[in-house]
């Protein structure tokens, strides 16, 4: 029987690890992301899974480890944040290019400099064209959730890609909340036994992976990974829905709220949508129609299904918790590309919040709301970047 | 050629020995010549060349395998030689 329990995102993760067993983990400790493979290194150590768990020297070593081990044959996974995502970044390149269904949670940090531990999401958002999938988590229960299906959906015979699972660092990770596992079984089931594809350790059949391939091939390989990121879409849905039926909880490529009849709606990833949902109902309750969409799949990023989802809107606001610094924030970006493709869509701009893990406050939700409905009325967007919650 | 969408994802070489299809006798600015008169067999050259373009029979030095020898001169650098003269010249290609 399926039991709730009040944990952290990390544990929960860690949980989801141990249910699974993979064959290899290796890591590398970086706060806030060293909890969660520190608890299933306890596992390890119980014998309680027969992980091959290498501990090496670097996050650089620990993403090298995993390609080898998946590339032999094996199903692998292992868990960074921040500063240990940017030294892995060569190899996801590696990792996606070879077709290595490596599972990654990501205990999203923000970058040096100035040093800070705290939860944003530049580590992620950096690496969105490395060529990995990218799934977004707005608590413990779906971070527990999105693990189990990242497995399903990189070893998926249609794509075999390396899956990032984000989870906002100690909002999520080190923040205790109420949760729901599965059984172990159900879990071990769901996920069923891997099947590996091209195996180094197939001696019978000797291949080699990370061949040289110059001006005569690598538009053509490069586009065959096009290709098959956008199958990906289709997988994660099909897994998603498959899940439901397992666990009772239903996830699509974004999670829309009160957003059908809105004129009005934000866009935020992750945790902060917790928050501004229930800003939304008080909203809601004084008669404003307002509404959020809370990206979950942002690579690939479904551009068709977030255009039909808010073309009808008045005006938008995509909340960014990272910046690029000459640019708009990342899923600004990609809303406002979407958008574009409809040829006069709602307005829309974009704020940046909550870096470095600044609090994300009932009170920005406000005051972005209130922009919304005067921007929907007919006032002009004053900047179309701006910040939030910064000192003025 | 092949077309993208007839290749194998992630570039997996799928059959063994393929390499020798590759051939990286074109990288070559600089080409090493063996000097027969001067080689003792000692085989150092082919123990050093790292592509193995020294072709050996019988326990014997042939010449080089110049379709794969890309002329990084480490044989030439390796050869002891006979009475201080080497076997192993490198020329510069084209001259």
């Amino acid at each position: 029987m399926a039991k709730m329990v009040a944990i952290t995102g990390n544990e929960a993760v860690a949980n989801a690890f141990r249910q699974i067993n993979p064959d290899v983990c290796a890591a590398y400790p970086i706060t806030p992301a060293t909890d969660l493979m520190q608890r299933f290194a306890g596992y390890v150590a119980d014998g309680e899974v027969d992980t091959e768990l290498v501990l090496v020297e670097s996050e650089h070593s620990a993403m090298s480890a995993c390609i080898g081990a998946a590339a032999a044959g094996g199903r692998v996974a292992t868990a960074t944040s921040s500063q240990g995502l940017a030294l892995m970044w060569e190899l996801l390149h590696i990792a996606s290019g070879d077709c290595l269904p490596i599972v990654m949670p990501v205990v999203n940090r923000a970058l040096s400099a100035p040093l800070n531990i705290h939860g944003d999401h530049s580590d992620a958002m950096y690496c969105r064209d490395t060529g990995w999938i990218q799934l977004w988590s707005e608590n413990a229960q779906e971070a527990y959730d999105n693990a189990i299906m990242a497995f399903r959906i990189a070893e998926h015979m249609d794509i075999r890609l390396p899956v990032m699972v984000n989870m906002d660092g100690f909002i999520i990770s080190h923040s205790i909340e109420t949760m729901e596992f599965l059984d172990d079984k159900k879990v071990k089931d769901f996920v069923g036994e891997f099947k590996a594809v091209n195996p180094l350790l197939d001696l019978d059949n000797p291949k080699s992976y990370g061949p040289l391939i110059l001006t005569d091939y690598y538009h053509e390989y490069k586009r065959l990974q096009h290709e098959t990121m956008g199958r990906v879409k289709d997988v994660v849905i099909s897994v998603s829905k498959e899940y439901a039926k397992l666990s009772g909880r239903s996830y699509d490529l974004f999670d829309s709220y009160r957003l059908d009849d809105a004129e009005i709606a934000i866009v935020v990833l992750g945790s902060a949508a917790g928050t501004a949902k229930d800003v939304i109902d008080e909203y809601r309750d004084k008669g404003i129609k307002a509404g959020l969409m809370r990206p979950r799949l942002f690579r690939p990023y479904p551009y068709l299904e977030v255009a039909d989802a808010l073309k009808h809107l008045k005006a938008v606001c995509v909340l960014d918790r990272s910046d690029s610094f000459g640019g708009y924030g990342p899923v600004f970006m990609e809303v406002s590309s979407a958008l574009y493709q409809l040829g006069g869509g709602p307005k829309l701009f974009n704020k940046i919040y909550g870096l470095g893990g600044r609090d994300f406050m009932p009170s920005q939700v406000e005051e972005v709301l209130n922009e919304l409905g005067e921007i929907a009325s007919g006032s002009p967007i004053k900047l179309v970047k701006d910040y939030l919650g910064v000192r003025e | 050629m092949k077309k993208w969408n007839e290749l194998v994802p992630g570039a997996v070489v799928l059959e063994a020995g393929s390499s020798l299809k590759f051939k990286t006798g074109s990288w070559r600015a600089f080409r090493p010549v063996w000097k027969e008169d001067n080689c003792i067999q000692c085989l150092k050259c082919w123990m050093f060349c790292p592509d193995m373009s020294v072709t050996v029979n019988d326990g014997k030095r042939g010449d080089f395998n110049y379709d794969y020898c890309k002329g990084c001169g480490i044989c030439a650098l390796e050869c002891p030689g006979k009475k201080g003269n080497t076997a192993i010249v490198m020329e510069e290609e084209g001259k």
